[in-house]
């Protein structure tokens, strides 16, 4: 799949809730989407700051993101259901656009292990960061795996 | 000054806290509270499901619902309102929400350091014994130096 495809695939699969908080597709990075949140009313937590929850909530989806697009790659249909996230938040995220990439450090057959980075003007200084463990159900099997 | 100031009370400052920003984009609702503890109510909205047409809540949300109740848990626990950054926070999720269901997030105070505090909660939808969600999380106070 071409950068291009893998764009406008990850687009498509955004869920209500990113698309209704803001989140889009800015790129794609080393085959991972590079999802970017611009600042507004509705993700503000402090006064000029992100909320910590519009925080995660892009860090998350980034972290679907990545690990749609290395099932896609091993063309692998499975329903994704989390398991957990642990979100770490380093500095505040100020008004500005907020970016995130995650990426696949395990890939098993019913499990992923992803580490996800947001970052806004400076690249080198992440804001937050986050661990996710996803479950992946095959199409026919649906019960908790 | 603030101490001058009533004591922190949830359920007047979630008049005001819950209406702005994120918090009031998702339209918390204040349910409950206890001396070190805060439920709040995230009422459900199809623009908020986590896969399109399958009406459960996205795991986002419920993150920015226990973010907050975990705030002002510790407000109500100190009994004053004084800024605050999570550090950290962990969700572990049991299984998903009823389709269409509203999600309500505890989360209690249960340490409280010179500049840390520990919270832990759960998230349900209807039932705090079959949780949604739990949670656990650290915040430390910011700002203080400058005062």
């Amino acid at each position: 799949m071409s950068d291009a495809d893998l764009l406008a695939a990850c687009e498509r699969d955004l869920p209500a809730y990113a698309r209704s908080l803001g989140i889009a597709i800015d790129s794609i990075e080393e085959g991972s989407p590079v999802l970017v949140l611009p600042f507004g009313k509705i993700v503000e937590g402090r006064p000029t700051v992100f909320h910590g929850g519009a925080t995660s909530g892009l860090l998350e989806n980034a972290g679907y993101g990545a690990l749609r697009a290395e099932l896609a790659r091993e063309e692998r249909q499975q329903r994704l259901k989390p398991i957990n996230v642990t979100v770490q938040f380093l500095s505040a995220a100020k008004s500005r656009p907020t970016y995130a990439r995650g990426r696949v450090l395990r890939l098993g057959r019913r499990n992923a292990n992803i580490e996800v980075e947001a970052w806004q003007s400076d690249r080198a200084r992440p804001v937050a960061t986050a661990v996710m463990n996803v479950l992946m159900a095959s199409p026919e099997e649906d019960g908790a795996g | 000054m603030a101490s001058d100031l009533p004591p922190f009370d949830p359920a007047t400052a979630a008049i005001l806290m819950l209406k702005h920003g994120h918090s009031g984009w998702l339209g918390m609702e204040y349910v409950a509270h206890g001396t070190d503890w805060v439920e709040l109510a995230l009422p459900w909205r199809e623009d908020l499901v986590g896969e399109t047409g399958s009406g459960i809540l996205a795991t986002g949300p419920i993150v920015s619902l226990m973010d907050m109740a975990s705030g002002m848990a510790i407000w109500t626990t100190t009994r004053k309102f004084r800024a605050v950054a999570t550090l950290d926070l962990r969700v572990d999720y049991m299984r998903p929400a009823r389709k269409g269901a509203a999600v309500n997030g505890r989360s209690e105070c249960y340490r409280l350091t010179r500049s840390a505090a520990f919270v832990r909660g759960l998230a349900h939808d209807g039932d705090p014994d079959d949780p949604v969600a739990h949670v656990a999380g650290v915040f430390m106070s910011i700002g203080e130096r400058a005062r």
